[in-house]
């Protein structure tokens, strides 16, 4: 048991005693303090996934000492830490990114309780990333609800806190049933840990008298999940809730807090109902549908939109009900597909919501369509990052979004029911032509500068320009290059995730 | 068939749900987060419990695991009040935050007036 096994719980502990660290710090050091720490997480986040791979075999930290059937655990394997390492390069991405718009959201006082919360949201997704104990999951999964809704209402504007209540009232909902599927299927099996419940529920499961039980708990689990993370018919609430927060926000809810959700139920269906008993119950052919309409619905409300950044909130809604199309679709390929696009999608999304408010700052702070003529020529950074991010959404090859879509196909493929082919891949086809109507429409929005009428008509000044800022430029590289490598050399993450899903049997 | 205790326990839980869901009063809607709440605690507490058995304190030394109930679920419980308890002061915490701003309790109402506002501080 070497040193390397203490360092998962170090990023969940230290990153709650950061949070409350953050709360007497000054704002500015605060900031500086949240960003070495976070530079820290990485390196042991890496430390952590080169550990897995060197040694082959993932290991769990028994906290306490405390043998199996008691106690609490943590698991390290090659898939938790490698998404451990992406959310938290994402998240010192954003928070260096939109610390400018955080100065004029907030109080300058008050700034460290920002990170603060920031701090306490790392610690909830790393504790979902490692916990191997489904009810540390639910403690955690409230305190990322508590931390993602205060980091919601920080912006005072019209109406961010009817959004937050609303996320906030179906979060609770989603809680509540997460909780009630916690503690069904801990009355059916009697333990809490994850590899004690799988052996239970093999034995349960052995019986078909037995699988409506099993249904209704992991059906009721899923539901609870399915409408925190925002799946069709739950989306409602995307638009609001991501379009009118501030921008770091924007950018950590949308791409990071729902997948830890989804995370998390993948983490439940491989590790504690087990692929073939979920085979039996009737849950993928439902998250199957879902997931395809929440793709339509999603693209179609998006090209509806009429502000930037309700179009890449609903565009969001979709790509949720990619990653459960994926988890419908079942088997190895369609669990790889799904947790690629969870990455890809973190990695696409937290660009475009960390560029939008830019674009809208040197168009007047207007995210209207018509006010943004013309506004990536004015920040071209921000416009190069915006198209970036775009093309990724369509599925441009050499971007992750493409590789992803390939790899939906080839899970749709190998799928033994021919009709569930052919919706998938009809699916597939339609949202990226829908994808392409609507990304490709703002891109030349931004790209075209402004006709003489309309430089007359604008009630604010066209000329004003943003220069290079590195604060900016190089999150973005970064998210940039992480993006075209996942589309470039998407076999080596294809080959991580297919490693972890080993290890996570 | 003794269920009534798990019975009770899930009808709770589905009065809370619905009021959350469709009580159009933030309050009320609150009040029904915590009686759903409830009703999972009532639920896994009634499962920990054995009838003829003594809390789970020993106590004359009596070692045998047949003496006493099982202690999880009463600590799952404890946990989660502690959850509810935060996430209720949360939300109570929007709740005044709305009133301030638009008058009334009612989301719908709530609704209606902040779309003909426009967005300013």
């Amino acid at each position: 048991m070497g040193f390397i096994w203490n360092f998962p719980l170090f990023t969940i502990v230290c990153s709650l005693f950061s949070g409350a660290l953050c709360s007497i710090l000054s704002p500015r050091a605060a900031k500086r303090y949240t960003i070495l720490f976070e530079g820290v997480l990485i390196l042991l986040a890496a430390c952590v996934l080169g550990y897995t791979l060197g040694s082959g075999a993932s290991f769990t930290y028994v906290m306490g000492e405390f043998p199996a059937p008691w106690g609490n655990e943590i698991r390290a394997g090659v898939l938790e830490a490698l998404f451990a390492l992406v959310f938290l390069v994402i998240m010192l991405c954003s928070v260096f990114a939109g610390e400018r718009f955080l100065q004029k959201d907030l109080d300058e006082s008050k700034i460290n309780l920002y990170y603060s919360l920031v701090n306490l949201m790392t610690a909830a997704l790393m504790a979902l990333v490692w916990t191997n104990d489904i009810f540390t999951g639910y403690v955690f999964l409230e305190i990322l609800t508590l931390s993602s809704c205060g980091v919601l209402i920080v912006r005072e504007i019209g109406r961010t806190t009817l959004a937050a209540m609303r996320y906030m009232i179906l979060n609770l909902l989603g809680s509540g049933l997460y909780l009630l599927g916690v503690v069904l299927l801990y009355d059916t099996t009697g333990h809490l840990l994850m590899v004690p419940m799988r052996t239970a529920i093999a034995d349960i499961a052995a019986d078909p008298a037995n699988l409506p039980v099993l249904s209704i708990s992991v059906g009721i689990l899923t539901i609870g999940l399915a409408i925190k993370s925002g799946l069709f018919p739950f989306h409602f609430w995307m638009p609001d809730t991501y379009g009118k927060a501030s921008p770091i926000s924007a950018a950590l809810l949308s791409s990071l807090v729902s997948k830890a959700y989804i995370f998390l139920l993948l983490k439940i269906y491989y590790r504690v109902i087990g692929p073939e008993v979920l085979e039996k119950l009737p849950i993928g052919n439902i998250l199957l549908v879902l997931g395809m309409l929440g793709i339509i619905f999603g693209s179609v409300s998006a090209m509806l939109s009429d502000d930037i950044n309700r179009m890449v909130a609903f565009s969001s809604a979709a790509q949720i009900g990619y990653i459960y199309m994926g988890i419908g679709i079942g088997g190895l390929a369609g669990y790889t597909a799904a947790l690629f696009h969870m990455l890809a999608h973190a990695v696409t999304k937290s660009q475009l919501f960390l560029s939008t408010p830019r674009l809208a700052e040197v168009s007047g702070g207007n995210l209207g369509f018509r006010y943004l003529q013309g506004s990536g020529l004015r920040n071209r950074d921000a416009g190069k990052a915006f198209s970036v991010a775009a093309l990724s959404m369509i599925g441009i090859p050499i971007f992750a979004g493409f590789a992803s879509k390939v790899l939906f196909g080839i899970s749709a493929v190998m799928a033994d029911n021919t009709m569930e082919t052919v919706c998938v891949l009809l699916v597939l086809a339609v949202s990226s032509l829908l994808n392409v109507l609507y990304f490709i429409r703002t891109m030349v929005r931004i790209y075209i500068a402004p006709t003489k009428e309309q430089v007359k008509e604008g009630k604010y000044d066209y000329r004003v320009k943003e220069g290079h800022s590195p604060s900016f430029f190089i999150p973005m590289l970064v998210l940039s290059s992480i993006n075209v490598f996942m589309g470039l050399f998407s076999w080596i993450i294809v080959d991580l995730i297919r490693t972890g899903l080993g290890m996570f049997a | 068939m003794n269920n009534y205790v798990e019975a009770a326990a899930i009808i709770l839980f589905g009065i809370g749900f619905t009021m959350l869901l469709f009580q159009r009063n933030l309050v009320k809607k609150l009040m029904g987060m915590n009686i759903m709440d409830t009703g999972t605690f009532l639920f896994l507490a009634s499962m920990g419990y054995i009838s003829g058995r003594k809390a789970p304190i020993l106590k004359e030394g009596i070692a045998s695991v047949e003496a006493y109930i099982n202690p999880v679920p009463a600590g799952l419980v404890l946990t989660g009040i502690v959850v509810s308890v935060s996430v209720t002061a949360l939300t109570l915490s929007l709740t005044v935050r709305l009133y301030k701003r638009y008058h009334t309790l009612d989301i719908d109402d709530i609704y209606a007036i902040s779309k003909h506002e426009t967005e300013d501080r």
